[in-house]
């Protein structure tokens, strides 16, 4: 077993509404950064994760994701591992 | 005399109004802890409203593994009525025990105040003292009530009338087709935002809300629950 960093990225589904990202554009917008198209705001999560292989907490980490770290109505995930 | 159990989590805040207004239509309610795995011979289960777990992660997230809950999914699974509140709405949604999910009010702003809404079905356990159609003006108080679902649960949900309460007049949350509340197919789980606990006195300005305990009470709710149990081949009553 070793330690694996694991970094999650959870996003609101690209089809939903993001209040949070359309309010962070206007501030945005207000401060001058008129160029700014779009903002979505998601979660990033950084697990250490024991495991025996890169491919092992690669799989536990997409579990938790199912289980608990993202809705699978309303979000998408990413996870990345590394030693 | 129906026994209501009503279940209390870290950062709920509405419990004790709900236990009040079950008590008040005639119910025998009490407190279930949520570490606590017996529900000590519930006939209807209500999750209240409030901040369960502070909300971290996604409202309800963490809540829904509770060690009540899988008493409380049980409880349901056999038919038993089961009725979320705001935060309880949220935690049955997070739990797969209602379809869909609610997330963020779309103009991101916590809204609390009246609203108006329509009883859209009176087939559920809590719903059968209103007359469908009905108007009521009940409270809300959230910042996560914008329910969504895909395309084939909204269809679903229309074709099985499983939509129990609308916002009419106005949607304060930008909530998928006006929907303020709704059941699962068994209709015997339900989850509204509204809260009809903070209603229902006219000291407390009206009293919309109070069929919606009533309703449990009422000898056809007692039937209704009698029969599913019965094909259930199952008794709840231990």
């Amino acid at each position: 077993m070793s330690a694996y960093t694991v970094e999650i990225r959870v996003m609101p589904r690209a089809s939903l509404l993001d209040p949070q990202g359309q309010a962070v554009q206007h501030a945005l917008q207000a401060l001058g950064f008129g160029d700014v198209g779009s903002v979505r705001a998601g979660k990033h999560l950084v697990l250490q994760v024991q495991a025996a292989t890169r491919e092992e907490a690669a799989a536990k980490a997409r579990t938790m994701c199912d289980r608990l770290l993202a809705n699978p109505v309303t979000e998408d995930y990413e996870c990345s591992v590394s030693p | 005399m129906q026994r209501v159990a009503v279940v209390v989590f870290p950062g709920s805040n509405c419990d004790a109004d709900t236990l009040d207004a079950a008590r008040a239509a005639g119910s025998e309610a009490y407190y279930v802890w949520h570490r606590d795995t017996d529900l000590k011979q519930a006939d209807a289960v209500i999750l209240p409203g409030g901040f369960s777990y502070g909300d971290y992660l996604r409202s309800g997230a963490i809540a829904r593994f509770s060690p009540v809950m899988r008493a409380v999914t049980a409880h349901a699974r056999a038919g038993g009525a089961l009725l979320g509140i705001c935060n309880g709405f949220q935690i049955l949604c997070e739990a797969g025990l209602l379809p869909g999910a609610l997330m963020r009010n779309a103009r991101l702003k916590f809204l609390s105040r009246p609203v108006r809404v329509r009883v859209e079905t009176t087939d559920t356990p809590f719903t059968r003292e209103y007359e469908r159609g009905e108007e009521l003006v009940l409270p809300i108080a959230h910042g996560d009530g914008r329910y969504v679902a895909d395309a084939q649960t909204a269809a679903e949900l229309n074709a099985n009338a499983q939509v129990v309460l609308r916002y009419v007049t106005e949607n304060p949350n930008g909530s998928m087709q006006d929907i303020a509340g709704i059941c699962n197919a068994g209709r015997n789980v339900v989850g509204i935002m509204p809260h009809p606990e903070r209603r229902n006195a006219p000291v407390l300005g009206g009293q919309d809300g109070a069929r919606v305990f009533l309703s449990l009470e009422a000898r056809n709710a007692t039937q209704h629950a009698g029969d599913m149990r019965a094909v259930d081949g199952r008794h709840l009553r231990v």
